[in-house]
């Protein structure tokens, strides 16, 4: 069973929040024990997301939850924005197509760096991405 | 960061610049404009640009870094990226950003070695 340990809420408003929310990620899953690849791989998700919020819906948030499940420890990240949602999921998820200033792998490059990854996107209404990654047995 | 607080250093007939801080949006069009302005200054032959410090590079971070590279090499001067730590090159390779079409080498004196000796 998952039992969440701590809690961390953190706004997304101004360029610098991304910086912020990625040494506050990076902190928290060395604490957690996870190792440096898997600690770069969640803080380089974390910041491809916070910049996604920032870069399409200008403000949003990002919650910051410390796991355990016995064995193993984790982290969970979950970004929530009011933006305009992700009309072409399917697309955006591929990798290569961006709408903002960069590479277009923040979606699926960030999906490629977790144990876990959820979205559920609105038009009009906002997305809410959720990540997890796990320390190795 | 404030313009032109990247210390650019001359070595042989190269320039050696160390990223230490984190090259958010706000400093790196600065970063790449002061690395231009050098090489155009110096008529440097090679540009290395030393990354061992930079623990997170997303993928905005390797686009300025690529971007810089092809800058310098339209004035007629090749970058070798040196210092990518290990955990940085599992990610990006992982995220699918390969930096394909720029150089990069272990270490400072692996990167010199690559240069061109003008």
């Amino acid at each position: 069973m998952v039992q969440v340990l701590s809690r961390h809420e953190l706004a997304i408003e101004r360029e610098d929040d991304v910086v912020i929310v990625r040494r506050k990620v990076r902190t928290l899953a060395h604490d957690r024990g996870l190792d440096s690849f898997a600690t770069a791989g969640i803080t380089t998700a974390a910041s491809e997301l916070a910049r996604n919020v920032f870069a399409h819906a200008r403000r949003g948030s990002a919650a910051i939850e410390e796991l355990t499940d016995g064995p193993r420890n984790g982290l969970r990240l979950t970004f929530r924005d009011d933006g305009p949602g992700i009309a072409d999921l399917e697309r955006a998820l591929a990798g290569g197509y961006s709408t903002a200033r960069s590479l277009g792998l923040g979606l699926s490059g960030s999906r490629r760096l977790v144990d876990e990854f959820q979205i559920e996107s609105v038009v009009g209404r906002g997305t809410v991405v959720v990540v997890t990654k796990w320390t190795r047995f | 960061m404030a313009r032109g607080s990247i210390p650019i250093l001359r070595v042989a007939n190269n320039l050696l610049v160390t990223v230490q801080t984190e090259l958010h949006d706000a400093i790196a069009e600065a970063f790449q404009e002061d690395l231009l302005a050098a090489i155009e200054k110096t008529g440097a032959a090679g540009l290395l640009i030393d990354v061992t410090g930079i623990e997170i590079v997303d993928s905005y971070v390797a686009r300025v870094l690529a971007d810089t590279a092809k800058m310098a090499r339209l004035m007629g001067t090749e970058t070798v990226i040196v210092g990518i730590r290990p955990e940085v090159a599992a990610t990006l390779v992982r995220m699918g950003y390969t930096m394909s079409g720029v150089r990069t080498a272990l270490n400072v004196d692996e990167g010199l070695a690559l240069l061109p000796r003008r």
